[in-house]
């Protein structure tokens, strides 16, 4: 086995004297699609948080390639390659989705005030080519034709879809998605997992946090279980279909 | 007829003053959304530095170096942003009406200091005899004031246009984004603290300048000419006249200052003289049904913002 892109190193996070996340390590192979599972409250959303670095850790470690995430800012980590979305999808609502697709690049040459005082001409070349990658990127996700929208008029599936194109803008090594299907209807959910494995067939790796069993059965390999902030199990789907303690803990029946 | 032009004068000349600090808070709350209420502070700062820079020397009292006009602009602004980045980092966790409330506490604080440090500012009496440059170049009080305004219409286009080319741009995309959503912004690879510190400090730094121009017109600077007050009115003019659009904050600025002068005028031609000295209390009373008005009715200002961000993404 290749060595991991992603790797979880025992990190513990308590909030007063409640474990969200207690002793939790898994890998996450480069170029597949990871499912992380587990019932409401098991502590995969502070997961999430903490491997961009929204959370501090107590104790344990996160590398991305090599590199130490731990202790990095939230920029920072978005920097070392790695991107995420929200449960409850965070647009600039006030901005039209066009922008919300420019903002991501980086580094942008008028993003440092000055410059667009003494290179104009710079920071003009520069939002052309940035333009033309969200329009790519706009197409790809279907939605082109809400690119002059203001993204608060947006449906909640098509924010989904919005925050995906956003991090499309920027390339990363592996993307974290947090509940894509969720509150997404039938069609539009078919549309979002053809995007993910069309996305993982070009090379994107993926970690994704899904209740949606049809959608992790499908597409993700390994999956990963938590329960109670602590790894329950790790495998393929067969695997947790027929895990005895996932049964018991999260998925209640046999599917 | 004379009488009507100078007044004008006179009048838009303040207005644009306080225009050039409205737009310095628009940059905080109206891009970035950081709520500073202590814009009299930084209007003090400015206006100390300018009269201590530029101001004669005094037995007993700091400054006085009688340094040209210009370099006293430059001072201002210098000392308004230095104090914006102390200040800014200071409180840069703080959020919201918590930020409110630490930056209004600080310009409590400098009035103090302006009022009892007496060997900086001059305590009460403050500091008298500033140069007014205009008045080297005519002998006119008219046309001193016309020069005045000039200069402060020239001073507004250039801070306008300079605003305008960095907010309509990448730069003031990234400060729309903060405002809107913070993580969001910082998971997709934003740094808030230096973006809100950047924008803090511009926009302390043209309140600075506001307070200058105001100094060097009035000839004197006393801590009494920035009390709490002043921070409210430079509020009503940028709600009133639209946040996040500087053309807005420019125009609410006019028209408050119009509504504040106007209001006294009036007070003071139809209120019995032994009421004269309570009836001041009407003039805020106004600005705040004004402000409130606005709220209600229209919340996004004379002139709202605009959906797009950068000129360059326009559809």
């Amino acid at each position: 086995m290749t060595e991991p892109l992603l790797s979880i190193r025992d990190v513990h996070k308590g909030f007063g004297g409640f474990k969200a996340v207690d002793g939790i390590s898994f890998d996450v192979p480069r170029g597949s699609i990871a499912g992380l599972i587990g019932p409401n409250g098991a502590g995969k959303t502070t997961l999430f948080n903490i491997i961009s670095g929204l959370y501090s850790t107590d104790s344990g470690e996160v590398i991305l390639d090599g590199v130490r995430l731990t202790g990095k800012a939230p920029h920072q980590v978005f920097g070392s390659g790695l991107a995420r979305t929200f449960q409850i999808p965070r647009p600039f609502p006030a901005m039209t989705v066009l922008e919300n697709l420019m903002i991501v690049p980086r580094p942008q040459a008028g993003e440092k005030f000055w410059n667009n005082w003494i290179r104009p001409g710079a920071v003009k070349a520069q939002e052309e080519e940035l333009r033309a990658k969200a329009e790519q990127v706009l197409a790809f996700c279907n939605l082109t034709q809400v690119a002059g929208s203001e993204a608060q008029n947006l449906s909640g599936g098509q924010h989904k879809l919005l925050e995906l194109a956003r991090i499309l803008m920027a390339d990363p090594k592996i993307i974290l998605l947090d509940e894509p299907a969720a509150g997404v209807n039938p069609t539009l959910m078919r549309d979002l997992v053809d995007r993910i494995l069309e996305l993982n067939a070009q090379g994107y790796t993926f970690l994704i946090i899904e209740h949606n069993m049809d959608v992790v059965m499908s597409v993700c390999d390994p999956i990963f279980v938590m329960a109670q902030g602590r790894l329950l199990y790790q495998g393929n789907a067969a695997g947790v279909r027929s895990d005895a303690s996932v049964l018991d803990a999260y998925l209640g029946e046999t599917i | 007829m004379i009488g009507v032009l100078s007044y004008l004068i006179f009048f838009m000349i303040l207005a644009l003053v306080f225009g050039i600090a409205v737009l310095g808070l628009n940059l905080q709350w109206g891009y970035t959304g950081l709520f500073n209420a202590g814009v009299a502070g930084f209007l003090a700062i400015g206006g100390y530095a300018m009269a201590i820079l530029t101001g004669p020397s005094r037995e007993a009292v700091f400054g006085g170096f009688e340094l040209p006009f210009l370099v006293g602009l430059i001072g201002a602004m210098g000392a308004a942003g230095l104090g914006g980045i102390i200040i800014g980092l200071v409180t840069l966790r703080l959020r919201g009406e918590y930020l409110a409330v630490a930056t209004f506490g600080i310009a409590v604080t400098i009035q103090l200091v302006c009022l009892n440090w007496e060997y900086l500012t001059g305590g009460t009496l403050g500091l008298i005899g500033i140069p007014n440059p205009t008045h080297e170049l005519a002998s006119a009080p008219l046309a001193q004031n016309a020069i005045f305004l000039a200069m402060v219409v020239a001073l507004t286009a250039l801070v306008y246009w300079g605003l305008q080319r960095i907010v309509n741009a990448p730069w003031g995309r990234v400060l729309k984004a903060i405002r809107e959503d913070e993580i969001a912004a910082e998971s997709l690879g934003k740094n808030p603290a230096l973006i809100r510190l950047t924008s803090f400090v511009l926009g302390c730094m043209l309140m600075g300048l506001g307070g200058a121009l105001y100094v060097a017109f009035i000839g004197f600077v006393s801590p009494f000419d920035f009390l709490p007050i002043i921070t409210f009115q430079i509020w009503t003019m940028l709600i009133v006249g639209g946040s996040a659009n500087n053309r807005g904050a420019i125009l609410g600025a006019i028209v408050v200052w119009a509504v504040w002068t106007g209001s006294g005028y009036i007070i003071s031609q139809i209120v019995p003289p032994e009421f004269q000295a309570q009836s001041g209390a009407m003039q805020a009373v106004l600005i705040g049904l004004i402000l409130v008005l606005s709220l209600l009715f229209r919340p996004r200002g004379l002139i709202g913002e605009k959906l797009h961000v950068s000129r360059h993404a326009k559809l």
